[in-house]
């Protein structure tokens, strides 16, 4: 490469190479937390003011706070961690962001070079732990390759299927004067994602479309993933085709909620015209959508009669839980936008009555309400969790600012994706793959830091929020104005639930006794506390919420024995839903088979 | 409908050009067992020293759903330039060597040498008492050799596992 031998600069040190990289990377904020092995990047950090540094309060808040960032504004999320601990406890992070496929670069110190292997202090063999938990990993073992790894790290990221990319850097390398070199010119050797879909499989798949009777769109976090303009391609070709359209929990927001064709989440927790119009259908078109369990429930009875398309950017998602019949690999975007196009100029005809019929169908799946509830309103009522999420949503519609919405993980996170609609994407933000409970606090972080002027709402659970409150101290120092809106019923809600409807109502270990005040926790933390236990006080506490330009806990007193549904037993098909008891006429027995299941 | 097309296992003989650098291997291992993946046999050694690229020959078996994750997910590797299918992708030679020792005397000594002989097996080493036999071949004639030096005194065996290429003109 004698191009870039002539551009080789000697920098005094690899920690200034590492800053220069990120520069020419974009990198404008870093998620971390110091320790002995990464003192020369923050010894080089404190010596320039291009790029900021977040110091959160615990090494996997960096990367929920970094992936936080990267889902709300479709950059590459950046964590800056020591080694040993430091890089442990970002494991978790880092499997978090592999599962919802979220581009970001984390940077772990490591002992020098001389010492790897020796059991040195704070010494873990950070690469081998974190191999399965990254998309891809490196050890930086000579100055000369720092800046090509990475440059080559925000590639490998940020390329395809976007995940988590980690680069273990010794202390020497960080210390010793080490060369720069700019980003390549030339595609990587070996890592090069296919983006633009095969035509032939394209023009098969409009074939198949345009002969469907029961046709559905199943769009994933993939179409979230590729940018706006899959979005924009994926509304295009739902209103021109007249399909029905249902999303994964991570999909949320990539189709909106508003338009009369959305039926609405699917899976688990989905809802009854989704899910049995998945049940139903005899095309299903799949986008960026990767047939998770919680989505297709026992598989041998996943959508029987239907043909199946499947766009994704990973091969290895296509045939890996389903069978399908049209495999296209590519970029969602791309591929939406060649569907339509096709649609447009292949000669046949959709069958529009047989769809008009369909639609009719649905529209009775529809009429049984499936998310409703019963809030009584008189004065005292115990506050519903739903309908405290549904008055959160109305009273934040009339906000002329962007609104984001993370969650933690739990009953109140399936609640939230029910009854908080979402208009666009990259504004619900929700650990999908993984089911990281604390992510919700950090991940807020995260997305208020990348926007300081938008409305936050992390919609927690009171298990959840502990694991991870020891952020509001980075709350606090940052004057993050995040809203932290606790559904409190005082149990590890979806726990107790698979309790009661599983395990006999023996909950064991599910109640959380010695719950902390979390209106005096917030003053601790020098934020705004508040609380409503009953109906009369819930919309007081939200419009106070609201107006509040300061972080606000609202510990919300809810009803402790509320279920979520719809809900498909674990081991049962899509049309073996649990309604509510609202509407209860089906308990469908759980298997011993379905029990072995999670 | 589709789910349970094709539920019966096949072998596979894989090939990977891997990026010959740390951690490579350790890459392709922990995919089979994270995944839960069989390997039958795996065997790796550096084939071009100036691209610095390693050949990577594992026999695996499984459904074809199954076969086909093994290679996408081996294909998205990101040292990863090329996962050929060898036995799908058309006619292959595949080949193992063994090392075989023998502890015998007498009759069975003559017996041993004779059946190596006829198996094409060298005799690398040797004293009064043992032999050992090298031995190339498909993994199916190995077992056949071992199977006839069992009764004989076989003592001990070290095998390469399969090193596997394509037939005529065709290149990885």
């Amino acid at each position: 490469m004698p191009a870039n031998e002539e551009q080789r600069e000697i920098h005094r040190s690899g920690a200034e190479v590492l800053l220069r990289a990120l520069k020419e990377q974009g990198v404008e904020v870093i998620f971390g937390y110091p320790g002995g092995a990464v003192l020369p990047i923050y010894d080089a950090i404190f010596q320039q003011n291009a790029i900021r540094h977040i110091l959160v309060r615990h090494e996997q808040a960096a990367v929920h706070a970094a992936e936080g960032y990267a889902r709300s504004t479709g950059r590459v999320g950046v964590v800056l961690v020591t080694s040993g601990p430091g890089a442990t406890n970002a494991v978790t992070g880092l499997a978090d962001a592999l599962m919802d496929s979220i581009p970001v670069v984390c940077l772990t110190g490591q002992v020098p070079t001389h010492l790897i292997g020796n059991d040195a202090f704070q010494e873990a063999d950070t690469t081998g732990i974190t191999r399965p938990a990254t998309k891809h990993n490196y050890l930086v073992k000579r100055a000369e390759d720092l800046a090509r790894v990475v440059h080559e790290a925000f590639y490998v990221a940020k390329s395809g299927r976007p995940g988590p990319v980690l680069v273990d850097l010794p202390k020497d390398i960080l210390i010793n004067p080490a060369p720069y070199t700019p980003p390549p010119s030339t595609p990587h050797p070996s890592y090069r994602p296919q983006l633009d879909p095969d035509p032939a499989r394209i023009a098969e798949a409009v074939a198949l479309l345009k002969s469907a009777k029961r046709p559905i769109v199943y769009a994933g976090g993939g179409v979230i993933n590729s940018g706006e303009a899959a979005s924009a391609a994926l509304i295009e070709f739902v209103r021109a085709s007249n399909f029905p359209c249902t999303t994964t929990l991570m999909g949320l927001g990539a189709f909106p909620a508003s338009e009369p064709q959305f039926l609405g989440m699917l899976g688990m927790h989905g809802t009854y015209e989704a899910n049995l119009a998945m049940h139903g259908c005899d095309v299903m078109l799949a986008v960026g959508a990767r047939f998770d369990d919680r989505v297709t429930g026992k598989l041998a009875a996943f959508s029987p009669h239907s043909r199946k398309i499947h766009i994704d950017i990973d091969p290895s998602s296509i045939d890996k839980n389903v069978k399908v019949d049209v495999p296209i690999v590519g970029d969602a975007g791309r591929a939406l936008m060649a569907l339509l196009e096709e649609w447009r100029a292949s000669p046949g005809r959709p069958d529009t009555k047989a769809i008009a019929d369909w639609w009719r169908q649905i529209d009775q799946w529809r009429a049984r309400d499936c998310l409703r509830f019963h809030q009584p309103m008189q004065p005292g009522s115990v506050i519903k969790p739903q309908h405290a999420i549904r008055r959160l949503y109305e009273l934040t519609r009339g906000i002329d600012r962007e609104l984001f919405v993370t969650t933690e993980v739990g009953q109140h996170q399936m609640w939230a994706a029910q009854h908080f609609p979402f208009e666009r994407p990259n504004r619900w933000l929700t650990s999908g793959g993984l089911g990281t409970m604390g992510y919700g606090l950090p991940a807020a972080v995260g997305v208020q830091v990348a926007h300081p002027d938008a409305l936050v709402i992390d919609i927690a659970g009171e298990a959840s929020i502990l694991m991870n409150i020891q952020e509001m101290s980075t709350v606090a120092q940052y004057r993050l104005p995040v809203k932290i809106f606790i559904l409190n019923n005082e149990y590890m809600g979806m726990v107790r639930q698979w309790q009661e409807l599983l395990h006999g109502g023996r909950y064991s270990e599910s109640y959380t006794a010695a719950l902390p005040d979390f209106v005096q926790l917030a003053q601790s933390f020098h934020a705004v506390g508040l609380r409503a236990k009953s109906i009369e006080e819930l919309d007081d506490v939200i419009r106070e919420m609201l107006a509040t330009d300061r972080a606000v806990i609202a510990d919300i007193m809810v009803d402790q024995k509320e279920n979520c549904f719809p809900m498909i037993p674990s081991g049962a098909a899509h049309n073996e839903m649990i309604l509510g008891p609202e509407q209860e006429e089906s308990a469908a027995g759980i298997t011993d088979e379905g029990l072995v299941l999670v | 409908m589709a789910n349970s097309s094709d539920n019966s296992y096949r072998s596979a003989t894989i090939s990977v050009l891997v990026d010959n650098e740390a951690g490579v291997l350790a890459r392709v291992i922990g995919l089979f067992s994270g995944r839960g993946y069989n390997i039958d046999s795996l065997t790796v050694a550096p084939v071009d020293p100036e691209r610095k690229q390693s050949r990577i020959n594992i026999v695996t078996s499984g459904t074809e759903m199954v076969i086909g994750q093994i290679k996408a997910q081996l294909s998205r590797l990101v040292p990863v330039h090329r996962v050929a299918d060898l036995g799908l992708e058309g006619p292959h030679v595949a080949r193992e060597m063994a090392l075989i020792k023998v502890i015998c005397s007498g009759e069975k000594r003559t017996e041993a040498l004779r059946l190596a002989d006829a198996f094409r097996a060298r005799v690398v080493d040797a004293t009064t008492g043992s032999f050992v036999f090298e031995m190339t071949g498909t993994p199916d004639k190995l077992d056949a050799f071992l199977e006839l030096m069992q009764p004989l005194g076989l003592a001990e065996v070290s095998r390469t596992g399969i090193a596997a290429i394509a037939r005529g003109l065709k290149t990885i």
